[in-house]
C-alpha cells in the first residue's frame, strides 16, 4: 500500500495536465461538432430559401391564365400552355424510349454479365453517362438529328432526353435486381422455367417498385433539363405538339423569359419555375416514399 | 381439366424447352444489344463532338487550348478563357462545398438523433433534385443582389487591403461574376458530395468505432482517427464526382457568371466557362460556320476533361461499389 502512495504524488499532477487536456480535446470536438450543425443548418437555409423564393414570386405571379393561354408577346395576357403540354409530351415520350432500354441494359449487368470484362465496360461508361453534363448530350444530338434532318425537331428533344434517363433506370435497375436473392432464381429455374421467364416474373417482379423509384427520379432530372433542349427542339412561341417541328418547352421558356427585360415574362418565368421545381420535388419525395414502403 | 393438362403436356414434352430456348436467345440477345447501345452512345458523343469540332482545330491548331481570343468578327476563336473560367469556377466551388459537405455527411451519420437523420438526409438531397435553371434564376434575381449589396463590399473593405490575395477581392461588386457562380456550383454539388461521404462513413465497421470511442475518443477524434482514414479513398471519389458536376454545370452558371470574355484577377469579375459559352453563343451561330465549329470543338474539351474526373472519381470509389 504505501510503496502505491509514493508515485501517487505525481499523477495528482499528471491528472490536472490530463484534466486540462481533456478539456481541450473536447472544446475541440465541440466547435466541430458545432460547425457540422452550422453546415447542415446552411444546407437546409438554401433550400428554404431558394422554395421560399420560388413560392413567393411563383405564387404572386401564379393564374387562370398560366394554364390556359399560350405564350404571347410582351405586353399581352400570355401564359404558359404551350409550354407545359410541349414539355409534358417531350418527357413521356423520352420515358417510353429511355425505360425499356435502360431496364434492359440494367438487367444484363445484373442477370447476364456478373464478372464479365463486357459488362464492366458497360457499366462504366453508362455510369460515364450519368454525370455527363448534359450540355453535351445536347450538342449531340444536334449533330446527329439536327443537322442532317434539316432543322430543330421535338424528336431532337425526345432523343436528347431519353439518352438522360437511360443511364438513371440502368444505375437503378442493376442496383434492385441485385438485391432479389439468388435463392428466388435458382427456386424458379430449378421448376424448370427458362431464364427469360425467371427474369421477367421473378427478378423484375420483386423489384418493380425500386425500378419505378428510378423511372419516377428519371422523369424528375430530365423535366428540368434545360441546357439539351438548346440545340434540339429549340423551342417555339406558338401552339405545337408536331414533333417534327421546333417544340416548346417549360425550361426553355423559363429560360428565355427570366432573361427577358419584360416584367411580364419575368413574371411568366416565375410561374413556370415554381410549377417546375413543385412536380420534380413531388416526383422526388414520392420515389422515396414508394422505395422506403418497399422496403 | 385435369386430364386435358395432362395430354397437353404430354403430348409436347420438347416443345417448352425450345421456346423457352428461343425466348432466352431474344431476351439475352436484347439484353446484351441494349449494353451494346450504351457504348455506341458514348462513342458517337466522342466522335460527333470531334467531327464537330475538326475544322476548328484545323483552323486554330493546338493553340485552340490557350487562345484567349474569341472574335466572332475577324473568326478567330479560342478556348483559353472558358477553359480558364471552367476549371476555377469548378475549384472555387469545391473549395466551398467540400467543408460544408462534410459537416453535413458528419451530423447524418454521427450527431443527429435517428430520428431526424432520415428528414435531413431528404432535404439535402432534394437539394440536388432542383433543375439547374431554378438555381439560376434564383442565384440572378436573389443571390446576386446579396452579393452586391452587401457579400462583396464587405469583402472589399476586409480582404481588399490584404497584401498578397488582396487582388482577388478588388473591383466594382457587380454581384454577378465568378465568386457567384462557383458559391452557387457549390450548393448545387453539395448534395453529391454529401451523399457519397454519408454512405462510405456508415460502411465503417462499428467495431472500430467502438473501439475508440472505447479508448476515450471524443466523437471528432473517432472521425478524425478512425472514420476518414478509413474511407479517405472513397471521400476523393466523391470530392471528384462533384468537380465532374461543376464542370459541366450549364444553365445556372449562365445566369450568373456574367459572361465575359476575358481572364480578370479578381474574383468578382466576369467571365465565362465551357458551357456557358456554348449555350449562349449557338442561337448565334450559323449551320456551317467556324464558329458553331469551334463551339462543338469546346464541347469536345468539356468532354474529356469531364470524363477524366468522373473515371478518376469512379476508380477511387470502385471499393464501395463492389461492397
Amino acid at each position: 500500500m504505501s510503496a502505491t502512495t509514493q508515485p501517487a504524488l505525481t499523477p495528482v499532477k499528471d491528472l490536472k495536465v490530463a484534466a486540462r487536456l481533456g478539456r481541450g480535446r473536447k472544446r475541440t470536438d465541440l466547435i466541430i461538432r458545432s460547425l457540422s450543425l452550422a453546415a447542415t443548418g446552411i444546407g437546409l437555409v438554401f433550400l428554404a430559401s431558394i422554395l421560399v423564393t420560388l413560392f413567393v414570386k411563383g405564387f404572386g405571379a401564379m393564374d387562370l391564365a398560366v394554364f390556359t393561354e399560350v405564350t404571347k408577346p410582351p405586353g399581352s395576357e400570355g401564359g404558359l400552355l404551350n409550354a407545359i403540354v410541349g414539355s409534358l409530351i417531350q418527357v413521356a415520350l423520352a420515358t417510353l424510349i429511355g425505360t425499356p432500354i435502360g431496364m434492359l441494359v440494367g438487367t444484363y449487368l445484373a442477370e447476364y454479365a456478373r464478372g464479365s470484362r463486357f459488362g464492366d465496360v458497360v457499366r462504366f461508361v453508362s455510369d460515364i453517362l450519368l454525370s455527363a453534363p448534359s450540355i453535351l448530350i445536347g450538342l449531340f444530338v444536334y449533330q446527329l438529328l439536327v443537322l442532317p434532318f434539316g432543322g430543330f425537331s421535338g424528336w431532337a428533344g425526345v432523343a436528347a432526353l431519353a439518352i438522360i434517363i437511360i443511364p438513371i433506370v440502368v444505375r437503378t435497375t442493376e442496383d434492385m435486381l441485385s438485391l432479389v436473392p439468388n435463392t428466388l432464381r435458382e427456386a424458379v429455374i430449378g421448376l424448370g422455367a427458362p431464364k427469360w421467364k425467371m427474369i421477367v416474373l421473378v427478378s423484375w417482379r420483386s423489384a418493380i417498385s425500386g425500378i419505378i423509384t428510378g423511372v419516377l427520379l428519371g422523369i424528375a432530372r430530365i423535366a428540368g433539363e434545360t441546357a439539351p433542349l438548346l440545340f434540339t427542339s429549340l423551342g417555339n412561341n406558338a401552339w405545337s405538339t408536331d414533333l417534327s417541328a421546333p417544340m416548346p418547352s417549360l425550361p426553355i421558356t423559363i429560360y428565355s423569359y427570366a432573361g427577358s427585360p419584360f416584367q411580364d415574362w419575368i413574371e411568366l418565368a416565375w410561374a413556370g419555375a415554381l410549377l417546375i421545381t413543385l412536380a420534380v420535388l413531388l416526383l422526388n419525395i414520392g420515389a422515396r416514399s414508394l422505395l422506403g414502403r418497399g422496403k | 381439366m385435369s386430364q386435358a393438362t395432362t395430354m397437353t403436356t404430354g403430348a409436347r414434352p420438347v416443345a417448352p424447352r425450345r421456346t423457352g430456348s428461343l425466348g432466352d436467345a431474344l431476351f439475352a440477345g436484347a439484353c446484351q444489344a441494349a449494353g451494346a447501345f450504351v457504348l455506341l452512345l458514348l462513342g458517337g458523343i466522342i466522335v460527333e463532338l470531334f467531327i464537330g469540332g475538326l475544322p476548328a482545330f484545323r483552323a486554330f491548331g493546338l493553340s485552340f487550348l490557350w487562345s484567349t481570343e474569341w472574335d466572332p468578327v475577324a473568326e478567330v476563336f479560342g478556348a483559353g478563357v472558358s477553359i480558364y473560367g471552367t476549371i476555377v469556377t469548378a475549384v472555387l466551388a469545391i473549395i466551398f462545398a467540400v467543408p460544408l459537405a462534410f459537416g453535413v455527411a458528419f451530423t447524418l451519420t454521427e450527431l443527429a438523433p435517428p430520428w431526424l437523420r432520415r428528414p435531413v438526409g431528404t432535404a439535402v438531397e432534394l437539394l440536388a433534385a432542383v433543375p439547374s435553371i431554378i438555381y439560376g434564376m434564383w442565384g440572378f434575381f436573389l443571390i446576386a443582389p446579396l452579393m452586391a449589396q452587401y457579400v462583396q463590399p464587405t469583402l472589399i473593405d476586409s480582404l481588399g487591403e490584404l497584401p498578397g490575395i488582396g487582388f482577388l477581392f478588388q473591383g466594382p461588386p457587380f454581384g454577378t461574376g465568378i465568386l457567384t457562380a462557383a458559391l452557387i456550383l457549390a450548393i448545387m454539388i453539395l448534395p453529391f458530395i454529401a451523399a457519397t461521404m454519408r454512405d462510405v462513413f456508415e460502411q465503417v465497421p462499428p467495431v472500430y468505432k467502438e473501439s475508440a470511442y472505447g479508448l476515450g475518443c471524443t466523437t471528432w477524434e473517432v472521425m478524425r482517427g478512425v472514420v476518414l482514414p478509413y474511407t479517405r479513398i472513397s471521400v476523393a471519389g466523391g470530392v471528384m464526382l462533384g468537380l465532374g458536376r461543376a464542370l459541366g454545370e450549364t444553365m445556372a452558371v449562365t445566369f450568373v457568371i456574367g459572361n465575359a470574355n476575358r481572364i480578370t484577377t479578381t474574383l468578382f469579375g466576369p467571365g465565362n466557362t465551357i458551357a456557358s459559352v456554348v449555350a449562349l453563343e449557338f442561337g448565334e451561330s450559323e449551320t456551317g460556320s467556324l464558329k458553331l465549329s469551334s463551339l462543338l470543338a469546346l464541347g469536345f474539351i468539356l468532354f474529356v476533361i469531364s470524363f477524366v474526373v468522373l473515371a478518376t472519381s469512379r476508380y477511387l470509389l470502385r471499393s464501395r461499389l463492389k461492397g
